[in-house]
């Protein structure tokens, strides 16, 4: 294991543990959260009765398509951009500024719009992963060499073979950290539409649990997302490490 | 070795003007002829415009006046069949390995598997390869990798090699190796070289005719035969005129150099 590593964990190991004596010591009330042993029985109590599995499923299902559609349209429009410099011009103070916009404010528009089903939260979660996929799209084309744009013309590449062979290859880094932070906001985007207003999902759950003080169903669901976006972003990060690894950039 | 296999009539580069700077002449008017299967070098004081010059040669870029041909149909925007080019600044693709790095190009023709393999099998084994075939880039040396830069350009079986200054950025015994192994590439294939390079020594040691070019707007000022046998290696500067030789150019291209220095703001 890793310095980093072995920090990372005692970090985590130790906000546990403060958590656990802080609520066992009745600083932090039971109603409001339990131990976090506790929570840990609950989460595989809640697993093994296979309760929510369905609602687990659909969220994930959109997490998963939301993540899919804002990282494979943003990295086409990004590439896609990179090529038209004054479009990209007119369009950067958009994107500089996008994240100050509250994309859930939009959320009863969206539902006035396409319903109370899962496309307004599908919908949010693209919004939220598209533009940072497209910023760090356009960040790594920024950073291909000439040299190997002069290459791909030396072996008569077109514009699609040269972005798929040359370009993008290039800015494989930086798309997995595009993907990491689609992945994170498409987990917000809908999971935080389901609490917000929904008629199922993870997060429908998560609200009508907090509504009702259910403690033993709320945190339960809460860990598994938490547990969720650290195995997917784990796998994401190791991969990475690969890859850089292999330009001896690791 | 005789029939013209490139040629450059009147050709100029002018940059247009731009941030509210001016329009910049970097090239000619040049005249030129390139024998086909010929080693041929260009030297030129910094600025002077050689990139400038293999770039219009390879298609990357377009004369403001003039024409050039290759093998007789003039360059237009598109890379002519049969042109290689290496460069000085490393362009192996970092994600590929060498055997992969050097299929890069042959994966754009229509050839079958088969026959791609036993090319860049043939070529791996030609450059000394063959133990790094499975290698990436990163694992290798700065004059390994340029090794592989030149195999994936050879192994399209160009009929002209353009080599924008590829030894620049190796040390000297390096440099000198890799001027062998260009000469005895250069005697396999059959192909035409140009070579542009700010190494006199190197010019020397490898051309069979050295362009010197002046001062920006680069003009080619002297063209020197060096008379060497094609069967030849970097011993060749042991040879009683060779010194003759670099002194000639370095004649031609220190004042040249100096216009340089002084459009620089540098001394004397």
């Amino acid at each position: 294991m890793s310095r980093v590593r072995l920090y990372q964990v005692t970090v985590v190991v130790g906000f546990v543990l403060l958590l656990e004596v802080l609520c066992l010591t009745g600083v932090i009330d039971k109603i409001t959260m339990p131990p976090p042993h506790v929570i840990i029985i609950d989460f595989f109590r809640m697993l093994l009765a296979g309760r929510y599995f369905g609602e687990i499923g659909k969220s994930l299902a959109n997490v998963l398509l939301a993540f899919a559609l804002a990282f494979v349209s943003g990295a086409i429009i990004g590439t896609v951009l990179h090529g038209y410099r004054t479009v990209r011009e007119i369009l950067d103070p958009l994107f500089a500024t996008y994240y100050a916009i509250p994309v859930f404010a939009f959320y009863p528009l969206f539902i006035v719009m396409f319903g109370l089903g899962d496309g307004p939260q599908l919908l949010i979660g693209y919004l939220l992963g598209v533009v940072a996929v497209i910023v760090t799209t356009l960040n790594g084309l920024d950073r291909v060499p000439l040299v190997l744009k002069k290459t791909a013309r030396v072996n008569r590449l077109g514009a699609l073979q040269t972005a798929l062979r040359v370009t993008l290859p290039f800015c494989a880094p930086y798309l997995l950290t595009a993907a990491k932070l689609a992945l994170a906001y498409a987990f917000i985007g809908v999971i935080g539409s389901e609490f917000i207003m929904a008629r199922s999902g993870m997060g429908y759950e998560i609200g009508y649990a907090y509504t009702n003080f259910d403690n033993a169903t709320m945190y339960p669901l809460i860990l598994l997302i938490l547990l969720l976006s650290i195995a997917v972003n784990g796998l994401l990060s190791r991969w990475e490490k690969k890859l850089l690894a292999r330009r001896g950039q690791g | 070795m005789s029939a013209e296999q490139v040629t450059l009539r009147g050709v100029t580069k002018v940059f247009p003007a731009s941030g509210g700077g001016q329009a910049v002449r970097a090239l000619g008017p040049i005249d030129l002829s390139i024998k086909k299967g010929e080693f041929f070098a260009v030297v030129g004081p910094s600025g002077c415009g050689k990139s400038t010059l293999l770039e219009l040669i390879a298609g990357l870029s377009q004369p403001s006046e003039g024409a050039i041909e290759f093998e007789g149909r003039p360059i237009g925007k598109e890379i002519p069949d049969g042109v290689g080019v290496v460069f000085q600044e490393d362009a192996c693709f970092s994600w590929l390995n060498v055997r992969d790095n050097i299929l890069f190009g042959l994966r754009q023709k229509s050839m079958s598997a088969e026959e791609k393999a036993r090319r860049a099998a043939a070529v791996i084994e030609m450059m000394g390869l063959r133990d790094f075939a499975h290698s990436y880039p990163a694992q290798l040396s700065g004059g390994m990798r340029q090794r592989v830069c030149i195999a994936r350009t050879i192994v399209m079986e160009p009929r002209l090699i353009l080599l924008d200054e590829p030894f620049g950025a190796l040390d000297q015994q390096t440099r000198l190796l890799m001027g062998d192994e260009m000469l005895r590439l250069w005697r396999e294939t059959g192909a035409t070289v140009f070579l542009i390079t700010h190494a006199l020594d190197e010019a020397g040691m490898l051309a069979d005719r050295i362009a010197v070019m002046s001062a920006r707007p680069g003009r080619i000022i002297d063209l020197v035969e060096t008379k060497w046998p094609r069967q030849r290696d970097s011993r060749i500067v042991e040879d009683e005129n060779f010194g003759a030789l670099t002194s000639r150019l370095w004649k031609t291209l220190r004042d040249e150099s100096l216009k340089t220095m002084g459009r620089m703001g540098g001394g004397t």
